[in-house]
C-alpha cells in the first residue's frame, strides 16, 4: 500500500486525496474561481469594442428619435449627418473650438477636475457636472437652427437616467424629451421609454412669459398652466421626482439657461 | 448506449418537461414570451447555459466538495451566463435590451441549477450535456408555444411580422391587450400543464385530499 504510494507523483496523490479534505476544498475553490474569473474577464475585453460600436450606434438612433427622424429601417450614420454637433461651454451659453465635438467625451470631461466642477447644490444628483457638453445642432434648408439636441441626466430612482431633450429654435418650446439608458423598474419607472408618455413631452414650454423656469413633472397642472406640466408615471413616484428634478436642473441657470437664452436672442 | 442518449435528450420534451411536469423556470417564462422573438433568443441562451454547466459540473464531480458543491455550481453557471449576456451585447444589442435583466436570471433559472444538482453530479460529461440540451429544449419549446400564442392573438404578429391585421393598422383584428402581460402568461402555461396532463393521464399528481360528501343530519 505504501508502496504503491510512493510510485505517484505529489500531483497525483493530490488529486486522490479525498474530495472533502480541507486542502483539496481549498485548491477546488481557488481554481474554479481563477478559471472563472480569466474566462469571464477576457471575454468581457475581447468583446468590448463591438459592444461600444453598439452603445454609439444607439445613442444616435436615440438622437434621430428625439429629434423626430427616425424610422424603422433607416440608416442611421447617414442619417444622422444632418446633425452638427458642437461642444457648449455652459457657464457662458456659447460654442467653444476648445475641444473637437466628433471625439469629445462628455462623461469623461464630467470626471476630469480640469472640465467638471463638484456641485454643492445637487437636485439631479449627478455629483459632478461638465462645464463643456456636446450638444446636436439641426438646422433648416436656410442655415438657420431649428431645433437643438440637448444632453441632459440624472437620478431616478435605482439609477442614472442619460438622454436627450429637443428644445425648438425658440429656446422655449419642447419637442419631445427621451432616456436611452437607464435601470428603473420594469413596468413602473420603466415606463419612461412608454411611447405614449413620451409624446406628452411634446409642445410644453420650458419658462412663462417673464422667463421663469416653470416645467414640471407631477401628478397635477401647477398654477402656472398646463403647458408646464407634464403627468407623473403612475406607481413611479420616485423616478418622476427624479425625472422633474434633472430636466429642472439642466433648464436652469447652472444647465442650459445661459444657452437658451442666446439661442432666444438670436446671438449663435 | 445511443438509446440511452436518445432518452435523455426526447424525455423532457413531453414526459418529463421542465415546464409542465416539474413546474420549474416559470418565472422566466413569464417575462419573455410577450414576443416569439426574445422568447427564442432565450430559449438557445438556456440550452447553451444549461448543457455547457451540466458538462463542466459532470467533468469536475468527482473532485467538487460536497461542503462547497452549491457554489461551485454557481460559479460556473454565472460565467457561463456572463459569457452569454456579453455575447448578446455585442452580437444582438437590440434583443439584449429587451432581455435586459432576464438573461442575467438564468443564473438562478431552478432548471439550470436543478440538472446540475440532479444529473451532472452523479452522470458522466456527456451524458450531462445532452441531457442538459434536453431540459433547455424542453423548456424553449414550452417558451415558444407561450410567446406564439401571446405574441399571435397579442399583437396579432409572429416574429414581428403580421399575421392578424390589427383594427390600429386598418385592419380587422382586435388584439387582446391582457395576452401582453406577464399575468396571461400563467393562465396560458397553467392551460398548457391541463392539455398536456389530459393528453398524458400519468403526468397528473395524486391528489393530497379527498373530497368527502358531509353527512347530513
Amino acid at each position: 500500500m505504501s508502496d504503491a504510494h510512493s510510485n505517484k507523483g505529489p500531483v497525483r496523490r493530490f488529486f486522490d486525496l479525498p474530495k472533502d479534505s480541507v486542502p483539496k476544498t481549498l485548491f477546488v475553490a481557488v481554481a474554479v474561481c481563477l478559471v472563472a474569473a480569466m474566462i469571464v474577464s477576457a471575454a468581457a475585453v475581447a468583446l468590448r469594442p463591438i459592444q461600444e460600436i453598439n452603445k454609439a450606434r444607439e445613442k444616435q438612433i436615440n438622437i434621430l428619435q428625439v429629434a423626430g427622424l427616425y424610422e424603422n429601417g433607416t440608416d442611421v450614420a447617414t442619417a444622422f449627418t444632418v446633425f452638427e454637433p458642437r461642444v457648449l461651454e455652459l457657464a457662458t451659453g456659447s460654442f467653444t473650438d476648445r475641444f473637437d465635438a466628433a471625439t469629445f467625451d462628455d462623461r469623461a470631461a464630467a470626471d476630469d477636475p480640469a472640465t467638471s466642477v463638484a456641485l454643492a447644490d445637487d437636485p439631479a444628483g449627478i455629483g459632478r457636472q461638465s462645464q463643456f457638453v456636446t450638444v446636436y445642432l439641426l438646422r433648416d434648408q436656410t442655415g438657420a437652427i431649428d431645433k437643438v439636441i440637448l444632453p441632459i441626466h440624472g437620478y431616478g430612482l435605482w439609477s442614472t437616467l442619460y438622454g436627450f431633450i429637443a428644445v425648438e429654435e425658440n429656446g422655449n418650446d419642447i419637442f419631445g424629451l427621451q432616456f436611452y439608458s437607464h435601470a428603473e423598474t420594469p413596468g413602473l419607472g420603466g415606463e419612461v421609454d412608454n411611447p405614449r408618455w413620451k409624446a406628452l413631452w411634446s409642445g410644453k414650454k420650458l419658462t412663462d412669459a417673464e422667463g421663469v423656469l416653470q416645467i414640471t413633472v407631477a401628478k397635477s397642472a401647477p398654477p402656472a398652466g398646463a403647458e408646464f406640466h407634464v403627468d407623473a408615471l403612475a406607481g413611479a413616484t420616485l423616478t418622476s421626482a427624479g425625472i422633474d428634478n434633472l430636466v429642472r436642473f439642466w433648464m436652469g441657470e447652472t444647465g442650459y439657461a445661459p444657452f437658451l437664452a442666446n439661442l432666444k436672442a438670436g446671438d449663435l | 448506449m445511443a438509446q440511452t442518449y436518445r432518452k435523455l435528450l426526447v424525455d423532457p420534451l413531453v414526459d418529463n418537461n421542465p415546464i409542465t411536469v416539474q413546474v420549474l423556470g416559470i418565472c422566466s417564462a413569464l417575462a419573455v414570451t410577450s414576443s416569439l422573438k426574445v422568447a427564442m433568443v432565450m430559449t438557445i441562451a438556456v440550452i447553451l447555459v444549461t448543457a455547457f454547466s451540466s458538462f463542466f459540473i459532470s467533468i469536475l464531480r468527482n473532485h467538487i466538495p460536497n461542503s462547497i458543491r452549491i457554489i461551485v455550481q454557481m460559479v460556473i453557471i454565472a460565467s457561463l451566463v456572463i459569457l452569454v449576456e456579453q455575447v448578446l451585447k455585442a452580437f444582438a444589442y437590440e434583443i439584449s435590451k429587451t432581455l435586459s435583466v432576464f438573461v442575467g436570471l438564468i443564473i438562478t433559472n431552478c432548471i439550470v441549477m436543478g440538472r446540475a444538482e440532479a444529473f451532472a453530479m452523479s452522470n458522466p460529461p456527456v451524458a450531462s450535456f445532452i441531457d442538459g440540451v434536453g431540459n433547455g429544449v424542453g423548456y424553449g419549446l414550452l417558451l415558444l408555444l407561450v410567446g406564439f400564442i401571446r405574441e399571435l392573438f397579442g399583437a396579432g404578429s409572429l416574429f414581428g411580422l403580421t399575421i392578424l391585421e390589427t383594427v390600429n393598422n386598418g385592419g380587422w383584428y382586435v388584439p387582446n391587450g391582457m395576452l401582453l402581460l406577464p399575468p396571461s402568461a400563467f393562465f396560458v402555461i397553467g392551460l398548457l400543464i391541463w392539455a398536456f396532463r389530459t393528453w398524458k393521464p400519468d403526468q397528473a399528481e395524486a391528489r393530497e385530499y379527498k373530497i368527502q360528501i358531509a353527512e347530513g343530519h
